[in-house]
């Protein structure tokens, strides 16, 4: 077993270096083909000679964007420039506070949509419509209507992370075994005592495998919501280089969304574990 | 106007009171003390009263002395009045705010009045916030997430008439910026440089109510072709217009400054005309405030004037242009390499062909709301069908752009502000009447009235 792990480990070092190595290779500054205008004046203002993106960014040059980013993560250069860790936080906080919203409101629904199945075939429909829209395309009426761009993120992030828990919830609170609701049933435990005591932990896996399938969805779109709306986080920061077309900063940025996505995941990972039983 | 000491018989009413400077105006941001500077402008305006010539005042002054003139005068004059009259030193109704900003050099003045800190000095805490593109300007105003912010020429018209939102009424406190637009084409396009030769060409202006939009349209119609039918016109936000140019998927774009630079910076576009050759002196941003706001707050909004007409003051002086260029170019501010910057301010460019053109107008900076410019935008509104039926031309102008308050606020700060309203001006060699705007409308082959 430990072997296998440190097979795994060499493996992707390798695999790491191989695609740093190519990349390497790829950006290698190529002899410019224009010939270079005899005016050294319009060569200057054209940047040459100086650091300019040209092209893909070389492995080095993001390696300092790491390295730049990363040794002063909390600094706060006025309302437009923040550090990463401090977008990172105000996109964290936006995805939690939608999040928490949105298993206040799904887990109890789909309590009693699971419970009953006329209530399940009476919600179907709904959910089925509104399920596949695209969060994004909320955001114009969350503008709208709520008047507030920090709000409408995190209504997307609500609408978003909302159906998986929901649908999830429903079906792990339907198929619950028949049996153990029975011999609740014989014991006559009364129904708060059923629910919290039989239903919920029979269901728990099932909620929880639609909470990680949520917070996935939704550490996506706050991405996307942010480089819309803006102001701040980690979708802000994204556009931001984007205008200035600093590559090297946005490649950054997206390491930075895997990084925390995984961790994201790791941790209800983590949770659905502690939930689960044996049959 | 100028500002030095009037009681001084030795100085004449106009350069600066130091000499070190070229003007009055730039001495006062250089040593600028607001209080003093506006209690001396209530000084200059009453003196300039009691002797409407320089020369009599000299001799008053040098007769009896400068102190006994003050004494005598001020016996007569209740300065102190006056003064607080002219400045509305009231409490600040509100000092916290929030500016919305697009990345653009247009916002220059409202944007370095915060590094150079002259909201500061009035008083003001105010945070600039950069902002992903015009229609979430309008949103977040109309949200009132903004208290005031940067916004096109036009749209605090069309905002105010309800025209591309609900409506809401706006105003215009100062212009933003004159000139500094310009055309840019794909480099794969150098050898089209005949607007003729345009036909299907997808272009970009930043938002439908700009002057972007209407400058484009006006250029390609004077040209003969039609920008509804022979080209295309997407709205695109100015800061994703050079990625978009990149990719291909727009020919060109009548955009803002430094994203015209930036595209040639970044070998993908060349400049095919400034905006000034369309028409010089053409406005294209400016300083919009929620009327509501104007009334709430008139303390503040009369401090908020003050410090971005300071603000404008500075930029309009080519000297600071270098200056300028280093304070804008931050990631919390404009996030350009400040050599694209320079080159738009200074108007010392590479314009993508090779060549290194020198154009000291390129981007200019005056503040001042002419009642003509909104009767143009207004013309062009009716000319592409934005607005239908008849216009009350001089209302709409008059309600929406704050010339009378642009010209007290500017004597504040020791700005001269012109004495009249409107003005003809010449658009493509052709002559605008702001008295006669329906005409001009008809006058066009390309309408679509």
């Amino acid at each position: 077993m430990r072997s296998l792990s440190l097979k795994a480990t060499l493996i992707s070092a390798m695999l790491f270096l191989v695609f740093i190595g190519a990349w390497h290779m790829a950006t290698l500054p190529k002899e410019s083909l224009t010939l270079s205008t005899a005016d050294a004046e319009y060569t200057a203002l054209m940047g040459k000679g100086a650091e300019k993106s040209g092209g893909f960014p070389p492995p080095l040059e993001v390696g300092k964007a790491f390295v730049k980013y990363l040794s002063d993560p909390f600094y706060d250069h006025g309302p437009n420039d923040k550090g990463i860790a401090i977008q990172l936080g105000h996109s964290l906080a936006r995805v939690g506070l939608g999040f928490f919203l949105a298993v206040l409101v799904a887990v109890p629904l789909g309590f009693v949509i699971g419970m009953s199945p006329l209530l399940l075939r009476a919600f179907d429909p709904f959910i089925q419509v509104l399920k596949p829209i695209s969060p994004l395309a909320w955001m114009p009426l969350a503008l709208y209507t709520l008047k507030d761009s920090n709000v409408s993120g995190i209504f997307v992030i609500f609408i978003c992370s909302i159906w998986p828990m929901l649908i999830n919830t429903a079906f792990g609170v339907a198929s619950v075994r028949r049996d153990w609701i029975n011999v609740a049933r014989t014991l006559e435990v009364n129904p708060l005592r059923k629910a919290f005591l039989v239903i919920l932990p029979a269901a728990a896996p099932t909620i929880l495998t639609g909470m990680r399938i949520s917070m996935g969805i939704a550490w996506l779109v706050i991405v996307a919501a942010e480089m819309l709306v803006g102001g701040t986080g980690i979708g802000y920061f994204v556009w931001n280089e984007w205008n200035n077309l600093a590559l090297p900063n946005v490649i950054f940025a997206i390491t930075m969304i895997g990084v925390v996505g995984m961790l994201l995941d790791m941790i209800f990972g983590r949770l659905q574990k502690l939930v689960t039983y044996r049959e | 106007m100028s500002l030095h000491d009037p009681f001084d018989p030795n100085s004449t009413m106009s350069n600066c009171s130091c000499g070190q400077h070229a003007s009055q105006a730039q001495h006062d941001i250089a040593s600028s003390d607001v209080d003093a500077l506006s209690s001396r402008v209530v000084q200059t305006a009453v003196m300039r009263a009691l002797f409407p010539h320089d020369g009599e005042r000299r001799k008053f002054l040098t007769a009896v002395g400068a102190s006994t003139a003050w004494a005598a005068i001020s016996s007569l004059v209740p300065f102190g009045a006056l003064e607080a009259m002219a400045q509305d030193k009231g409490a600040l109704e509100k000092k916290d705010l929030k500016i919305g900003f697009i990345p653009i050099t247009c916002a220059s003045p409202l944007i370095m009045a915060d590094p150079l800190g002259f909201y500061k000095k009035q008083g003001l805490n105010v945070s600039v916030i950069k902002t992903a593109g015009w229609a979430l300007i309008r949103d977040k105003v109309i949200n009132k997430e903004y208290d005031a912010s940067h916004m096109l020429a036009p749209m605090p018209i069309a905002m105010s008439m309800g025209i591309g939102s609900s409506p809401m009424p706006l105003n215009v406190a100062t212009i933003q910026n004159v000139n500094g637009q310009a055309i840019t084409l794909h480099v794969k396009h150098k050898d089209k440089r005949d607007p003729k030769m345009w036909k299907g060409f997808k272009f970009a202006v930043p938002f439908e109510y700009s002057m972007h939009n209407f400058l484009l349209r006006y250029y390609v119609a004077e040209h003969g072709l039609d920008p509804d039918k022979d080209i295309q016109i997407r709205v695109v936000p100015p800061p994703e217009m050079v990625a978009n140019l990149r990719a291909g998927n727009l020919d060109g774009y009548l955009g803002p400054d430094p994203f015209n630079q930036r595209a040639v910076y970044d070998e993908v576009g060349f400049i095919h005309i400034l905006s000034k050759e369309i028409w010089d002196g053409h406005p294209c941003c400016s300083f919009g405030v929620p009327t509501q706001f104007v009334k709430e707050n008139p303390n503040t909004f009369a401090a908020l004037y003050r410090a971005v007409l300071t603000a404008a003051a500075m930029a309009s002086d080519p000297k600071n242009r270098p200056l300028m260029a280093e304070v804008l170019s931050p990631a919390n501010y404009l996030n350009q390499p400040k050599t694209v910057l320079e080159q738009v301010l200074t108007g010392k460019f590479a314009d993508g062909l090779g060549g290194v053109q020198n154009v000291p107008n390129r981007a200019g900076f005056d503040p001042f709301p002419w009642y003509s410019m909104a009767v143009w935008i207004l013309s062009q509104m009716k000319r592409w069908g934005y607005i239908k039926g008849e216009v009350k031309y001089k209302d709409i102008a008059e309600q929406v752009y704050l010339l009378t308050d642009a010209r007290k606020r500017m004597a504040e700060v020791g700005m001269t502000a012109p004495k009249e309203s409107y003005q003809k001006f010449k658009v493509m060699g052709k002559e605008f009447d702001p008295a006669k705007a329906d005409a001009y409308v008809n006058s066009f082959a390309i309408r679509r009235t």
